[in-house]
């Protein structure tokens, strides 16, 4: 494998959780939530994910367990944010704390004692077109191929889509015209919890076969740049999510070249947070939030 | 969806004020009611479990004290969270500032080796809060003059300024002589006194203390405090006062860091005498928590930090006597986070339990 088409291939390969996420979270916004529990979901959902498929022995059962865990915090998130109207920043972090604590005090009861890691044979590499570039996960292939076209589909293309948007851009009006502001604000976030459920398992059921703590690492919160970097638009964000991806699969290649052997490797390991960062401040200008961002509704 | 009972909140015609009164005792039984299930899962006795969470560290001289020990960064980063957010700015960075300011207190308590006490005191105390407040520069730059979310930019430099910690400790300054990834050891005479004997209390409780102390003063009682709190309340109504509003949150961002810095130098100084990559157990996390349930008031820091430096010190017990793995606490802290929003809610708004009539069309329901 050249280093082009390595570095090209290891970028699909760590979008793929951001793109989850990414897209997940895209809902939750375009409904007028800002969901801060994206990095605990994450969590849960890698941790969760891992455990249910390390104790049945299927990773088609971890991967469910991982869905029903973003739903769980897509109804939470709904309770807070949309049936009582609290602060969403403040919600969505409780969520996070909740979530994380919740996973790490399950893998301490789980877990503790082994003096081996616990491990499962993870989801294979899909190899059919011979290309080296798209040996890839059965994952990210879903969510290239499936996920990103069918969520831009659903959000612009069909009513469902387009009650998402109204509430999150005009609640009055979408009330008015006869659409359940709060029943399409909790479907928006369960949508949204799923994927980032899965997004934290493709970490456990992919790409490593194995649970670490804080294995998410702060990438729920990039998806949340990337969101904003995109625009709140799904292609955008996709964008993001390869820029992102792309910095760090060459910082991990850089870091075997024997000139830059003095640099200490966690500067690299920091370049793609500094560089979604940078890219928010070029592209954030003037951005315009959705309408009803980080406002509850409730009728007059 | 008919006879599905809908749950809706309506309007109190005044805010409950038996709530606002029982809204902290209340937010701590909802949560350990709400938490039960994981003590359960823990195979422990829930009543046992909360007594040695809660009751035990307050029954000796030595847990008493150590509850002040836990409570004292919490101090720190609980104001700085409050400040920021009374004044509406949503620094959700502490935690990375604090990290910084363990960074920049490492570096000025190894370099203070022959000034008298009280200067490299103050020099490791003064490092920290500049290492914070550089830390928290930039989103404050970024808010004010570019308007980005200071949410996503503090909450993204804060996995970055601990991939700093542990690049120093790899690197650089990975200690000569244990080679393990921890700093030298900062000087004896920066290290901060004990303020009793045969505990681990020290100066950085006392320095958390006036700081809090300070900021009751400034808030409640100075011009700057009233128009702090004017933006924060509305940040239209507050230009057209005549309020600069972008000085303002600059300010109140960079005094934010600078105390959630100080919390790491008071750390490295008055514990660890060194810089670990576990300098802080989320402490920055931790203080959002503080914040939010002491009502964004500093009397409510002081109560809600010595509260969950007693569950702190409650969890590691717990852990010991009964097998009930100390990150209950850390489910404890998001659970009273969310309880609280939520019952503060309560106070203007009452839930109503009401089967919608059938038949007829539904206007889109909106509780």
């Amino acid at each position: 494998m050249s280093f082009v088409s390595d570095v090209l291939a290891a970028t699909l390969r760590n979008a793929t959780p951001l793109v989850y996420g990414t897209v997940g979270e895209t809902y939750c916004e375009r409904a007028g939530i800002l969901n801060l529990g994206i990095e605990g979901t994450m969590y849960a959902g890698a941790f969760f994910g891992f455990l249910a498929a390390q104790t049945s022995g299927s990773l088609v059962v971890g991967l469910v367990t991982a869905i029903a865990v973003g739903l769980g915090s897509g109804v939470l998130m709904g309770v807070l944010t949309v049936t009582f109207g609290t602060n969403q920043h403040v919600a969505g972090l409780g969520t996070t704390l909740f979530l994380i604590g919740a996973a790490d005090f399950a893998n301490r009861l789980q877990f503790r004692g082994s003096q081996a890691q616990a491990t499962i044979k993870p989801f294979g590499i899909v190899d059919v077109f011979g290309v080296d570039v798209l040996s890839q996960y059965a994952m990210t292939y879903v969510a290239f191929l499936v996920i990103v076209p069918l969520a831009w589909w659903v959000l612009m293309r069909t009513t469902l889509g387009l009650n998402i948007r109204a509430v999150g851009e005009n609640p009055e009006a979408a009330d008015a015209a006869g659409v359940s502001v709060a029943r399409t604000r909790y479907l928006a976030l369960m949508i949204g919890g799923a994927l980032m459920g899965v997004g934290g398992a493709f970490f456990t059921l992919a790409a490593l076969g194995s649970f670490t703590l804080n294995i998410i690492a702060g990438r729920g919160w990039v998806c949340i740049a990337l969101v904003i970097f995109g625009r709140w638009r799904i292609g955008r964000g996709v964008v993001g999510a390869l820029l992102f991806a792309f910095v760090y699969a060459l910082q991990l290649r850089l870091r075997l070249i024997p000139s830059l052997a003095g640099v200490p490797f966690e500067l690299l390991l920091a370049l793609p947070y500094v560089v979604v960062i940078a890219a928010l401040v070029l592209s954030g200008r003037n951005v315009a939030y959705p309408g009803a961002y980080l406002k509850p509704y409730r009728r007059a | 969806m008919s006879g599905v009972i809908r749950i809706r909140l309506e309007q109190r015609p005044a805010p409950a004020r038996w709530l606002g009164l029982a809204v902290g005792p209340l937010t701590i039984v909802v949560t350990f009611v709400l938490t039960l299930g994981f003590v359960f899962a823990a195979g422990a006795n829930p009543l046992t479990a909360y007594r040695t969470f809660i009751v035990e560290p307050l029954t000796s001289r030595f847990t008493l004290l150590e509850v002040l020990v836990s409570a004292t960064p919490l101090l720190f980063t609980g104001a700085a969270v409050a400040i920021a957010f009374r004044a509406g700015y949503w620094n959700i960075g502490a935690e990375g500032q604090l990290l910084v300011g363990a960074i920049a207190a490492t570096w000025a308590g190894t370099h203070v080796g022959g000034a008298p006490r009280v200067v490299a005191i103050a020099a490791v105390a003064g490092a920290g809060a500049v290492g914070g407040a550089v830390w928290a520069l930039a989103p404050a730059l970024m808010r004010v003059h570019l308007s980005i979310d200071e949410v996503v930019t503090t909450l993204l430099l804060n996995p970055v300024a601990l991939l700093l910690v542990t690049g120093l400790l790899n690197g650089p300054w990975r200690n000569p002589e244990t080679h393990f990834p921890e700093s030298k050891r900062i000087s004896s005479n920066a290290q901060f006194p004990q303020i009793l004997p045969d505990s681990r209390l020290h100066l950085g409780f006392v320095i958390a203390l006036v700081i809090v102390g300070i900021l009751w003063f400034v808030l409640g009682r100075t011009a700057t405090g009233l128009r702090l709190r004017a933006s924060g309340l509305s940040p239209e109504a507050a230009r057209f006062a005549g309020i600069g509003v972008g000085r303002l949150l600059l300010g109140t961002a960079l005094t934010s860091g600078a105390i959630a810095g100080i919390a790491g130098a008071s750390e490295v100084a008055g514990i660890n005498y060194q810089l670990t990559d576990g300098i802080s157990s989320g402490f920055g996390y931790t203080g959002i928590v503080v914040a939010t349930l002491g009502g964004l008031s500093m009397l409510g820091v002081v109560v809600a930090s010595l509260f969950l430096g007693d569950l702190v010190v409650g969890a590691d017990s717990a852990g010991l006597e009964l097998g009930v793995p100390s990150q209950l606490a850390d489910i404890v802290k998001g659970a009273l986070l969310l309880v609280v929003i939520a019952l503060l809610v309560l106070r203007r708004y009452r839930l109503s339990f009401r089967r919608p009539a059938g038949g007829g069309v539904e206007p889109g329901s909106s509780a």
